[in-house]
Parts: structure tokens; sequence; C-alpha cells
């Protein structure tokens, strides 16, 4: 029996923004529904729908054989009765509590001795010991993080929802913790839904992504093609990101990394990959140059023979989508297009210096 | 000070602190219904428990003292099934001093409820907390300082009340005088050394209790 969550539903508010979302499913016990989005678009709404902490106007909310709310029958499951794990964006940790006992908070039914073990075994398993008696207060921002999860984790939710997780950590902790978070959702096989405005935090921890806009699902589909493939080009503002594509790591040495794309192979900066590692390779349009004719030596390190197949004019701009062994974007003012006189069909060379490929670990 | 004065002070915060335990659960709950709750008559609730607080003492006084007494509404039953008389009795200053004083419970501890951040709140339901331990495990010990400062008023207010007293209590001595009532009693009678006294001991416990309130309320700010 599959345990997703199936929910289509309206939230409107009194005066104010209406947020709609229709067929959100999850897939699958390991996967992770990205809700993804600018500030106000709705995606945290939708969140706390899920949970059970705003009731919508309209719609339903399924999970597994459970109903959770259908507007017709009047059907509304409280938070408390939902088995879920919510995390939301500040963790809200109790703060008059200590890490021990926010832990326990929510499974306060056990018995003594069962309740100590658990939150032992969920303290040693996210590598909290020694803090149980601190004040949220006295704890770093990934140590909280921790202690909310813990605190959610203890009791085995069915559906784990996450509200910006990473996005109250400074930089070089988000980074150390986002690799943590996705080996976590890996090995709980818990459904997650995850919200999140960072486009880095999407691709590295989801499987599909549903983008909002304005309280709207404006496209949706797997991480992987809603930011390669934006189908409009409020999305592709959105996602921001106009070439993402899959890729594995083959070697690693003094700071280069050559990736494998396609039947291509490219050379990034990176430190901390492994070869073997599986990575999403992303490429900004406005990043990649194009060359005409044979090119004599050039600086930068990537040069793919590519075949032009469209190109879209908006306003001064032009959208070129190119083809090597992978599907490429590049932009070009209007001039430059003219001069190098690009066609459909053209054989050009696409140059792309090693910064300016971007390496997400999967 | 002589023995008679003693148990005159002994009765008084007797009395006081019976009241405020009475006013403690009522209050809480008054003032919970006002801050987490939207439903209609609510402002009436407010405006109701807030009179006490401008009306003259001696009106609520009145007023406890026609829905009290035997021929009164809530007078009357209490004598019919309980054999309980109130006015003029101990009882009757207890229930005077906790209609005054709960104004000023209601009041702290609305705002301290509603400092409280509801995602707390939320999120203790998404771990699967009733309301009623939300209320005691997050609610209250996030705004125990403010309950308390109000709960310190409270009773400061019950020690010194007056007018509500005298209505519905009337001058009994041994029974239901209280400090107040004397240090009025003895200006009347001329023993101003007596009466000021008495004055200066009320004095004390009131500001006493008000610095305490001032120092919880401020702590919580910081």
């Amino acid at each position: 029996m599959s345990q997703d969550i199936q929910a289509s539903f309206a939230k409107i508010f009194p005066d104010g923004p209406q947020i709609r979302v229709d067929e959100l499913r999850s897939s699958g016990p390991a996967s992770t529904t990205v809700l993804y989005g600018a500030s106000g678009s709705g995606k945290t709404t939708v969140l706390r729908c899920l949970a059970g902490l705003e009731r919508p106007e309209e719609g339903s909310i399924r999970f597994g054989e459970e109903t959770w709310f259908e507007a017709h029958g009047r059907i509304f499951v409280s938070p408390q009765r939902r088995r879920i794990g919510f995390v939301p964006q500040d963790y809200a940790l109790f703060p008059h509590l200590s890490v021990a006992h926010n832990i326990a908070y929510g499974v306060s039914r056990m018995g003594r001795t069962e309740r100590e073990t658990q939150v032992g075994e969920t303290i040693r398993w996210l590598g909290l010991e020694g803090l149980e008696r601190r004040r949220p207060d006295q704890l770093s921002g990934g140590q909280r993080q921790r202690v909310a999860l813990a605190r959610a984790l203890i009791r085995r939710p069915q559906l784990l929802l996450l509200d910006e997780p990473l996005s109250a950590l400074d930089g070089p902790t988000r980074l150390r913790l986002r690799g943590d978070l996705r080996e976590l959702l890996k090995q709980l096989r818990i459904p997650t839904v995850l919200v999140t405005h960072d486009r880095t935090e999407a691709l590295a921890l989801g499987d599909q992504l549903i983008v909002m806009d304005g309280g709207r699902v404006v496209q949706r589909g797997s991480v992987h093609e809603v930011f390669s493939r934006p189908t409009s080009l409020a999305v592709a503002g959105i996602v921001a990101m106009e070439t993402v594509q899959p890729g594995q790591v083959l070697e690693s040495a003094e700071g280069l990394v050559t990736v494998q794309a396609g039947r291509s192979k490219l050379v990034s900066l990176s430190s901390h990959l492994r070869p073997g590692s599986e990575v999403y390779i992303c490429i900004r349009a406005e990043d990649v140059i194009l060359v005409k004719g044979q090119s004599s030596l050039s600086s930068p390190r990537n040069c793919l023979p590519v075949v032009v197949r469209s190109l879209t004019t908006e306003g001064p701009i032009v959208r070129i989508d190119l083809d090597s062994s992978f599907p490429l974007a590049a932009i070009l003012t209007k001039q430059a297009c003219e001069e190098l006189d690009l066609k459909p069909g053209d054989k050009v060379m696409a140059l792309v210096k090693a910064p300016q490929i971007h390496l997400i670990p999967r | 000070m002589s023995s008679e004065e003693w148990q005159l002070i002994g009765f008084t915060a007797r009395m006081a602190a019976l009241s405020t335990l009475m006013v403690l659960p009522v209050g809480l709950a008054v003032a919970w219904c006002l801050a987490r709750l939207q439903w209609r008559g609510k402002a009436l609730l407010e405006t109701v428990v807030t009179l006490p607080l401008v009306l003259p003492p001696v009106v609520t006084g009145l007023a406890l003292l026609k829905l009290f007494g035997r021929r009164g509404l809530l007078g009357r039953w209490l004598h019919q099934v309980f054999g309980l008389d109130v006015i003029f009795t101990w009882r009757a200053v207890v229930l005077a001093l906790a209609v005054m004083s709960l104004p000023l419970l209601v009041r702290a501890a609305r705002t301290a409820f509603e400092e409280v951040d509801r995602a707390f709140e939320q999120i203790a339901r998404t771990l699967g907390a009733g309301e009623w331990r939300i209320f005691l495990t997050v609610t209250l010990p996030l705004a125990r300082r403010g309950v308390l400062a109000g709960t310190l008023l409270a009773f400061a207010r019950a020690l010194g009340e007056f007018g509500a007293t005298i209505m519905v209590a009337g001058n009994i001595p041994g029974h239901t005088t209280t400090l107040s009532v004397t240090v009025y009693q003895q200006v009347q009678l001329g023993d101003d050394a007596h009466a000021w006294l008495l004055a200066g001991v009320s004095a004390c416990l009131a500001f006493l209790a008000v610095v305490a309130s001032e120092y919880l309320v401020r702590g919580r700010k910081r």
C-alpha cells in the first residue's frame, strides 16, 4: 500500500491572497517533493495546510488511506492526529525546555524507560550527545536544526514537512548541513515535502518540484526537468538556471574536477567531490560564450561542439537553445547574434570557464 | 503592635490570599479566552471583567449585595441548595476582594498570553499535544512572569480593598473587619495614631507587592 500524500485545495484568506495547489502528490517513501518559489508565493501556507495548522476552504487532502481534509464532507483531522513531523522555518524549539525535554515532548505517552531509551537513541543518531541539558538559546544554528528534526522524527511520522530547513543557518554551516540533510532524508524513507526559495537546496534535496508563483502552481515535474526546461518565462525567471544536467564526477585533482555530462567531459572547480559522486551540473546561459569557425587557443577550459536548435528573441536579448550531447542554453545580445549570423542548424563552439560550471552534489 | 492588630493583619492577608486563589483559575481562563479565541460576546466579557476597575467600588459592592443577598438571584440559590449565607460573613469579604482584583489579573495575564508566540503552540499540536496540555506545558510556562506579576497585583489590590467590602461584608469585628475598614473606623473615632500605624502597614505591603510585580514584568522584557 502506498503511503503518499495527495492534495488539491485552496486556502482563501478573507482579505488577502488565495493559495491554490492542485494534485500535489508524493511518489513513494523515499521521495522529497519541493515546493519552490519566491517569498509570498504561498508555499508555506501549503505546508501549513498539509500540517493541519491552516484549514483550507476548498478541495481535499488525503494521505494513504486517510482523509485529512475534505471541504464538502466537512472532514478536518487535527494536526495532533495526522502523525506528521513538522519543522518550521525558525525551528520553534520550546525556549523554556532543555534539548532532551524538547525532543521528548512528542512522546510523552510512552512509559518513562522506553521514552528515555528513545530520546537517548535519537540524540545519538543525530549527534547531539552532551547537549541534553542545554537550552535552545545555548545552541548553534546547526544544533538547533538537528534538535528540531529530532523532536519531529522521534514520533516516527508518516510524513515529514520541512519549511526552509536551512535558511536560518549561516553560509558555511548551510553547505555542510545540506549534505547531512540529504543523507538523512535518504536514510529515513519517509515521504517529505520541503519548502525552499533556494535553487541549490531544491536541486540537492528534491526529487519532484512544484514551482509556485502568486499563490498558484506554475510548473511541476522532476527537479531536473523543471530547472532545465522551464515552460514559461516566469518559471525561467524563478528557477534562474538555464542548464541543469545530471552528471558524474570522473576524477578530482588539485581542486579541479572532471565530470561526465552526456558524452562530453567538463572541467569545474571543487575540492570536496570524490570520483563517482552524482552531481547536477549547472550552467547559466549568460556564462556560455559562442564562437563560430575554427577557434585558435582560448582560455576557457571547456570547449564543446554544439548545434544551434532554436533562437528566441526577448527584447534586446536572444536565448539560444543548443545541443551538444546534452541540452545547453546561451544568452546573447541581439547584436552579437546578428554579427555571428546564427541560424538553427549552425555548428558552433560553446566555451565555458571552469569556475562558471556549478556542481551540486546529489 | 498588639495581638489584636496582628490578628487583623493576619485576617486581612488570609482573606486576600483566599480571594487570589479563587480569582486565579477564573482569571486565567478568561484571559486565555480573550487572548486566544475569536468569538461573539468577547467584547462584552471584556467590558464586564474590566468594569470593577472603573466603577466606584461601592457601586460594585451594591451590585454584589443585591446579587448575593438572601433575596438576590445567586444568594437565594446558595441559601436553598447549600444553606450558605454570604452577605456579612467572611465569604462576602473574599467575594468582594475577588471581584475587585479580577480585572488586574485578567489584564496582566492576557497581555502575557498574547506575547507567547503561537508558533510554539502550533508545533506542540503537530507533536500530538492536546489543548489542555499545551496550555499547561507551553503557554503558561512561557507567560509565567506576566501571570505571576498579575497575581501579585491582584493580591495587593485585595489587601487594600475598602468600598465593596464594606458594602457586602460590613464591619463586624473579628468576622469581617479588614485592615482598611479599621483605618477608616479609627479615623472616625479620632484615634489618629492607631490609624497611621495601620496605614503604614498597608502601605508597606502594597509597596512590596508592586515592586515584586514590576521586577517580574521588567525581567520579561529584558
